[in-house]
């Protein structure tokens, strides 16, 4: 029994058990082509046409987009202007987001090619004729994190995702970025696609820098991909991102940061080890500005800054003084650079970022976050999608997600917008629910959530006014009178998702 | 408390959506300008605009200033009737030059005053932008008892000087002195000239440094993010503010005794003194160090 063949009974035997075949050599074949042109035959390399064909899309199905690319972004009009060629009907767009670049979609919903949409957000020409009632169906929106847990749970099942990835090699690692010399096109952090590209059915990747294998560190991982489409430009360079650090120069935006900053250092968060987040209003940038002096003056520093990371925060690291960036969106050049050059600048998935439901999704642990508003109402609910004429003008994002997970939510956003009032009876649209936002910074003061006594007396006590939300609300009032109502149809356009799964609120069609 | 002049900051006439919330930075005084801001065809829109806005925007403690076109043009006489009539609380006349002028723009106040029953209502400040007004200086600033503080205006006073502006302000020296000293004389403010470069706000704070040792009451600003440099420049030191207090306390204890003479630390404390005190105390609750309740 020494030899294999006289042990070839055995391991028959043993195959039979195991109901596998017995190994046969003259089935094996080596391939001796060098391998930097055997990639090129990778068997997911395919045009956009072939990848639909072969990815089994059917009508009715879902598509999936990610909105890295922001107004940029060419690979949903790409996408499904050739969908609709290949005379596609009745398909569902679950994007991350939408934004006024994707205003070609409107003929595609007119012609049946679309019939349902999902999105954090809506911009533009598109969200004005949807608020018009343009869809038969109402849109789905849902926060980040709320997205997150939809795909992850299968309550948001994605038959096809399209992922625009500014690198790609032959077998679908992905990045946001290149490090080839050929970069076309840097959005930094995939975090919003992370998801698609994990639950999805069939990943398509639509890239615009075909590099060669190995695209390690990879973003999206060859594992979870099975076609690699390589196109001219998966988006126009000036508008996914800006190279510089922005400063506002607004003397408003500069008071609104100050008095966040203020807050924030008196809040009793301020501490070291404190973990932030902010968003990219000029406002929540300058604070950034405000705290940073505050932090070197008392010698602390934060353990990690979250979300969508900017060039503001990527300086604050370099210098020491925020030790890790958590990033699930690079909103500028500098933060997407950051993120491909620097390990402790981490890429995080939508649901690692924000869900609700994963006990280890960074918001968890966030001490304080500042965020912007539409409107907020006399009960701290605040309004980031829909605009006080009652049109659709922005995106959920991570707002309700930050708010009701971080220990300190801040709301910078002025009384007045010319003649809108931003403190009002009730917002338009229900999105962050007021028991989660604990300050709200405007121009005319300082309100605190009177479920948050403590911070009233801890600001009270550093010297900063705080007001009844009241007073600023009739503050707004006494300015710009009472505004007409806004005159609302019965059909419902839209239908927000609170991030655990339930219906928070609905949109109703705007009649001019 | 003496009302403080730290900050005059600029607002363009023709500008709604900044005469609508100018005071919510918090400066001193507003002027809402009706002269070099606005151009010929846009003077009659503007002062309607200023007009409206001191009718109807709440601008709280804030002191509000209009700078009108001088009586010599088509549009002085009109400006002075609107912001009267509009209640404004200082009218600020632009390059004067003698105290002769002063009166004629007295008198045109006084005489939409009388129309409509608010006799002595409207103070009146004088911009200083030529070397004749420096000249001038004590008798612009004494013209009139409305008379609440003279201001210098570089640009114009430069060119007529036939100087170059320099970073030091060399060529100023004498009109900004002359200006303090005739305030001072006259028992009005002093306020000195704006700094229009707002990226530069180091070069800002060393011009206010040297304009707070010069005795100046307060600077035109032109753009909110000033106002903290100047506020901070204005804020009295905390050995300042003891002291003050120190002298505060004993006037209200010698007033208590009914004691006409005031000794702190064994020394006379005289009227100017005590004025001087008074202004610490006011600068330390204006700019956030003291609140009225410590001084109870």
């Amino acid at each position: 029994m020494n030899t294999l063949k006289e042990r070839a009974d055995l391991v028959a035997e043993e195959a039979k058990k195991l109901n596998k075949g017995v190994y046969n050599d003259a089935d094996s074949s080596k391939i001796i082509t060098a391998r930097r042109e055997l990639q090129a035959e990778s068997c997911k390399l395919a045009t956009l046409e072939d990848a639909i064909k072969k990815s089994g899309l059917k009508d009715g199905m879902t598509i999936s987009f990610h909105h890295h690319f922001r107004g940029g972004d060419k690979v949903v009009n790409l996408v499904v202007d050739k969908l609709a060629e290949m005379g596609y009907k009745d398909l569902h767009l679950a994007a991350s987001s939408l934004s006024d670049v994707h205003k070609p979609l409107i003929e595609h919903i007119r012609n049946g090619v679309i019939t349902r949409i999902s999105t954090s957000g809506l911009r533009g020409e598109l969200a004005n004729e949807i608020s018009h009632g343009l869809m038969a169906e109402p849109v789905i929106f849902r926060s980040h994190g709320g997205r997150g847990s939809a795909i992850a749970s299968g309550d948001l099942h994605i038959d096809v995702a399209f992922l625009g990835a500014s690198s790609c090699d032959p077998l679908g690692n992905a990045c946001g970025y290149s490090r080839s010399e050929n970069a076309k096109s840097i959005c930094g952090s995939l975090g919003y696609a992370l998801p698609d590209a994990r639950y999805a059915d069939k990943v398509v990747i639509v890239t615009d820098d075909l590099v060669p294998y190995p695209n390690t560190p990879n973003s999206i991982s060859e594992h979870d991909v099975d076609y690699v489409v390589e196109v001219e430009s998966v988006g126009d360079s000036s508008k996914i991102s800006s190279g510089a650090i922005r400063d506002s120069k607004n003397p408003r935006d500069i008071l609104l940061a100050q008095q966040a900053a203020k807050v924030i250092i008196n809040s009793g968060y301020f501490k070291d080890g404190f973990s932030i987040q902010t968003g990219t209003g000029g406002a929540s940038l300058a604070a950034v500005k405000y705290i940073r002096n505050s932090m070197i003056e008392q010698g602390i520093k934060a353990s990690f800054a979250l979300g969508g990371i900017t060039a503001h925060m990527v300086k604050l690291h370099e210098e020491g003084l925020i030790e890790r960036l958590i990033d699930v969106q690079s909103f500028d050049k500098v933060a997407a650079m950051s993120l491909r050059d620097d390990m402790m600048h981490k890429e995080v998935a939508a649901y690692e970022y924000a869900a609700a439901d994963e006990p280890g999704s960074a918001v968890h642990y966030l001490d304080i976050v500042i965020l912007s508003a539409l409107e907020a109402d006399v009960n701290f609910n605040v309004n980031v999608l829909v605009g006080s004429d009652g049109i659709i003008r922005g995106a959920i994002g991570g707002h309700p997600d930050t708010a009701a997970d971080s220990a300190l939510s801040i709301i910078v956003c002025p009384l007045l917008r010319g003649r809108i009032p931003c403190v009002v009876d009730e917002v338009t649209t229900h999105i962050t629910p007021g028991s989660t936002v604990d300050v709200i910074v405007t121009e005319y003061g300082i309100a605190v959530n009177p479920r948050r006594p403590e911070l009233v007396e801890r600001l009270r006590n550093a010297g900063l006014e705080v007001v009844d939300i009241h007073s600023l609300k009739d503050k707004a009032l006494s300015i710009i009178g009472e505004p007409e109502p806004i005159p609302f149809g019965d059909k419902v356009v839209g239908v927000v998702m609170n991030r655990d799964g339930s219906v928070m609120d609905v949109i109703r069609n705007v009649n001019d | 408390m003496e009302r403080l002049r730290r900050t005059m900051m600029f607002v363009p006439g023709n500008n709604p959506g900044m005469m609508a919330d100018a005071h919510i930075y918090g400066p001193d005084s507003i002027m809402l300008d009706l002269e070099d801001s606005v151009t010929m065809a846009e003077k009659d829109t503007a002062r309607l605009l200023v007009y409206n806005a001191l009718k109807s925007v709440n601008y709280g403690d804030t002191e509000m200033v209009v700078r009108i076109n001088p009586l010599n043009t088509p549009y002085g006489k009109k400006d002075i009737e609107a912001v009267v009539k509009a209640g404004v609380h200082v009218i600020r006349m632009p390059k004067t030059e003698t105290a002769e002028e002063v009166v004629e723009v007295e008198r045109e106040i006084e005489r939409v005053e009388k129309e409509i029953g608010c006799l002595g209502r409207t103070k009146i400040m004088a911009a200083i932008e030529s070397t004749l007004g420096v000249v001038n200086a004590y008798a612009i600033a004494t013209a009139s008892s409305r008379m609440m503080g003279i201001a210098l205006g570089a640009e114009d006073y430069c060119a007529n000087l036939k100087a170059q502006r320099t970073p030091g302000g060399d060529e100023l020296r004498l009109a900004r002195e002359t200006i303090v000293v005739a305030a001072r004389a006259a028992g009005i403010d002093a306020l000195d000239t704006v700094y229009s470069n707002l990226n530069d706000m180091e070069t800002f704070r060393q011009e206010v440094e040297y304009i707070h040792r010069l005795g100046f009451d307060g600077k035109s600003i032109i753009n909110p993010r000033q106002i903290e440099v100047v506020n901070e420049v204005f804020a009295p030191t905390e050995k300042a503010i003891e002291k003050a207090r120190t002298i505060i306390a004993a006037i209200k204890e010698a007033e208590k005794k009914g004691s006409g003479v005031i000794a702190v630390n064994g020394k006379m404390v005289d009227r100017p003194v005590v004025i001087r005190a008074q202004r610490t105390i006011d600068l330390a609750i204006a700019s956030g160090i003291l609140t009225p309740e410590e001084l109870a």
